[in-house]
C-alpha cells in the first residue's frame, strides 16, 4: 500500500527522537564550550619548540639545522642561525636559532617537521582556540611564543614524551660510554 | 519616486532606443542558444554557489519548460594547482597535499599515493601496516557512503534529518581517525613503506565497538530509504546509465557497478591483502539513481564484513619498513601507476621519476572528475529538480574534481 514506506520512515525518526533522551549513542552532541572532550594523545595542531630546564632561551633543543625549514611542504618556517654557540642538553656547543618563525596561517599541521627533526626539538601542540582579529602578525609565531617547556610536552603527549625522553637519555648514555 | 532617482536608474536599464542591452557572454561557457525573449529555451546557470552542488560546481542548463535539453558542467573554481605543486615538492611533501584532494576520504588518497611511490621504488610494506590500511580504507568507505546518502536525501528535500543521522555515524568514525592519525579529516597517516603510528589495542577495541553498532544504523537508514515512496518516485528510472556508455566513458566505482559491470579493483588488481578477504561485489541492474543509492548501502554491508575479518586476522608486528628513509627520499628513474578502489572509484597516481627528490611528473586520476563527464547524458530529458539528485548520486567532491 502506498504510504507504508513513509510511515515506517517516520517510525525511524520517532525512535531516534525518543532514543536521543535515553541512549548516549544517539545523542552525541557536545555542548562546546561549556562541555569539552579530552583531546586524544595523537591529536596535532601546530608545531612548537621544546626546551629543557626552566630557561626558554638556554634550554632550547633546536640547533638551527634548518632541516624542517627545507622539508616543510608549504614553506612556512623561517630560521636564521645564530652567530655564536651555546651548550645543548648534552653539553656540546651548538648553534641556536636567532630567528625561528612559523606562519601558522600557512601551516597545514602535517607533522613533517616533527618527523624529520633529528634533535626532537619540534613537536605538535594541541591548542586550537587561536581565532584572532588580525591575520598577519598574530598568526606569525615568533621563537618566544613557540618555545614551550618539556613539562608542557609531557602534559599534552604523555606517552610520546616519555618515549622521547628515554631515547634522549639512552643517546646521552651511549655518548658518555664512548667518551 | 522623484525624477532624479528615475534618471539614475535608467542608466542601469540600458539604452532607450529600443535595442536590447548587450549582455557580455563568456564564449567558453555559453551554450550558444537563443535567449528567453526571442526563443522558448531558458538558460539557467546553476551554481557555483548552490547548496546542492557539493562545492563550487556550476552547470549551465538549457531548459525547455522544466525539461533539461542541454547541460554543460563548468568546473575549475576550486583549482589549487595540485599536480604542479606535486612536481615541486619532495615525494614526502606531497603526502599531506593528497589529503586535500577528496577531503572526505583522505586515508584512501594517502594509500593510493603511497602505493604508487612504493611501486616506483620497490618498497615492501609490513603485514600489520597492510591490514591497518585495509581497516582504515574500509572505515573511510563507510563514512563516505553514509554521508553521501545523507547528502542525497538532503538534495531530495529531506532537509536535515537523514543527513544528521549520517553525520552522527560519520562522527564516530572520524573520532577513530582523530585518535589514531591526529586529525579528523586531514589524516596524513600513511608513509611509503607503512603507516606513521601503530594502532594500540584500545584503538582496535574502540573500532570494533563502532563497527558493531554500525549495522543498526544501516538497518534504520534502509528503512528510511528503500521503501519510501518519495525516494522511489524521485530516483527510479531517473538518470539511467547504460553499461556501454559507462565503460566507454571510463566510469569506475559504485557508479559503474550500479550499471551491472563487475569491475572492482579490490578483486581485479587484488592490491594490498584484499585477496585474503571474503567479500562480495554488489551489482546493479538498471543503472538508475536508485541503483546507485542501493549500491552504496550494499557496499557498506560488504565493508563491514571485510572489517570484521581484518580485526580477526590482524597480526602483531612493525608498521613501518625500517629501510625506508623519508628525508631526501630519491626513487630510481622510472615510472609507476598505482591505483586503488577508492570509495568513489578508481583513484590512481601516475608518477615519473628522473631520479631527483621531486617527481618529474605527478598526475592524479580522480574518480569524481571522470564520473562527472557523463552528467549531461544522465540528465537529458529529466527535470531541473532531478539534476540535483542525479548529481548527488554521482558522488563528487570538488576538491578532487578541480585539484
Ligand atoms: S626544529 Fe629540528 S629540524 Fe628544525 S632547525 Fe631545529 S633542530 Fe633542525
Ligand atoms: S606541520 Fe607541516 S606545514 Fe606546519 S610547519 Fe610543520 S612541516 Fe610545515
Amino acid at each position: 500500500m502506498i504510504g507504508i514506506g513513509i510511515l515506517s520512515g517516520m517510525a525511524v525518526t520517532l525512535r531516534n527522537f525518543v532514543g536521543s533522551y535515553f541512549e548516549k549513542d544517539r545523542l552525541i552532541t557536545v555542548q562546546y564550550p561549556e562541555e569539552r572532550e579530552t583531546l586524544p594523545e595523537n591529536y596535532r595542531n601546530f608545531p612548537f619548540l621544546v626546551y629543557d630546564t626552566d630557561d626558554a632561551a638556554a634550554g632550547l633543543r633546536c640547533v638551527a639545522c634548518k632541516i624542517c625549514e627545507k622539508e616543510c611542504p608549504p614553506q612556512c618556517i623561517y630560521i636564521v642561525k645564530s652567530d655564536d654557540k651555546k651548550p645543548d642538553y648534552m653539553g656540546k656547543l651548538q648553534l641556536y636559532p636567532k630567528v625561528f618563525d612559523i606562519d601558522i596561517s600557512v601551516c597545514m599541521s602535517c607533522q613533517i617537521c616533527v618527523e624529520v627533526c633529528p634533535f626532537e626539538a619540534i613537536k605538535m601542540d594541541k591548542v586550537f582556540e587561536l581565532s584572532c582579529r588580525e591575520r598577519f602578525d598574530t598568526l606569525l609565531m615568533r621563537k618566544e611564543e613557540l618555545s614551550k617547556s618539556n613539562i608542557y610536552y609531557h602534559k599534552i603527549h604523555p606517552v610520546e614524551a616519555a618515549e622521547v625522553d628515554a631515547n634522549l637519555a639512552a643517546a646521552a648514555e651511549a655518548k658518555k660510554k664512548k667518551a | 519616486m522623484n525624477m532624479s532617482s528615475r534618471a539614475e536608474r535608467s542608466v542601469v536599464e540600458g539604452p532607450r532606443d529600443g535595442t536590447s542591452p548587450v549582455i557580455p557572454r563568456d564564449p567558453s561557457t555559453a551554450l550558444g542558444m537563443t535567449t528567453r525573449l526571442d526563443g522558448e529555451l531558458l538558460e539557467v546557470s546553476m551554481g557555483p554557489q548552490h547548496p546542492s552542488t557539493h562545492g563550487v560546481f556550476r552547470m549551465n542548463v538549457a531548459l525547455d519548460g522544466e525539461t533539461v535539453v542541454k547541460l554543460k558542467p563548468v568546473f575549475g573554481y576550486l583549482h589549487r594547482n595540485h599536480e604542479k605543486i606535486g612536481e615541486n615538492t619532495s615525494y614526502l611533501g606531497s603526502m599531506p597535499y593528497t589529503d586535500r584532494l577528496d577531503y572526505f576520504c583522505s586515508l584512501t588518497n594517502n594509500w593510493a599515493y603511497a602505493l604508487s611511490v612504493e611501486k616506483l621504488a620497490g618498497i615492501e610494506v609490513p603485514e600489520r601496516a597492510e591490514y591497518l590500511r585495509i581497516i582504515l580504507a574500509e572505515l573511510t568507505r563507510l563514512q563516505n557512503h553514509a554521508s553521501l546518502l545523507g547528502f542525497l536525501l538532503s538534495d531530495m528535500g529531506a532537509w536535515g534529518t537523514p543527513l544528521m543521522y549520517a553525520f552522527r555515524e560519520r562522527e564516530k568514525i572520524l573520532d577513530l581517525f582523530e585518535s589514531l592519525a591526529g586529525s579528523r579529516m586531514m589524516c596524513d597517516y600513511m608513509r611509503f613503506g607503512g603507516c606513521r603510528v601503530d594502532a594500540g589495542p584500545d584503538w582496535i577495541g574502540r573500532a570494533k565497538k563502532v563497527l558493531d553498532a554500525f549495522p543498526r544504523f544501516l538497518d534504520e537508514f534502509e528503512k528510511l530509504l528503500v521503501s519510501n515512496e518519495i525516494v522511489i518516485a524521485r530516483t527510479q528510472h531517473i538518470g539511467k546509465l547504460t553499461a556501454d556508455l559507462a565503460i566507454s566513458a571510463g566510469i569506475t566505482g559504485p557508479m559503474l557497478r550500479a550499471s551491472g559491470v563487475n569491475y572492482d579493483l579490490r578483486k581485479v588488481d587484488g592490491y594490498g591483502f584484499y585477496p585474503r578477504f571474503k567479500f562480495r561485489v554488489p551489482l546493479g541492474d538498471h543503472g538508475d539513481t536508485y541503483d546507485r543509492l542501493m549500491m552504496r548501502v550494499l557496499e557498506m554491508r560488504e565493508s563491514i564484513e571485510i572489517l570484521k575479518q581484518a580485526f580477526e586476522q590482524i597480526p602483531a608486528g612493525p608498521v613501518m619498513n625500517p629501510k625506508v628513509k623519508l628525508r631526501s627520499f630519491r626513487p630510481p628513474v622510472g615510472e609507476a601507476y598505482g591505483r586503488i578502489e577508492g570509495p568513489k572509484g578508481e583513484l590512481g597516481f601516475y608518477l615519473i621519476s628522473d631520479g631527483s627528490s621531486n617527481p618529474y611528473r605527478y598526475r592524479v586520476r580522480p574518480p569524481s572528475f571522470i564520473n562527472l563527464t557523463i552528467l549531461e547524458d544522465l540528465c537529458l530529458g529529466h527535470t531541473v529538480a532531478d539534476v540535483m539528485v542525479i548529481l548527488g548520486s554521482v558522488d563528487i567532491v570538488m576538491g578532487e574534481v578541480d585539484r
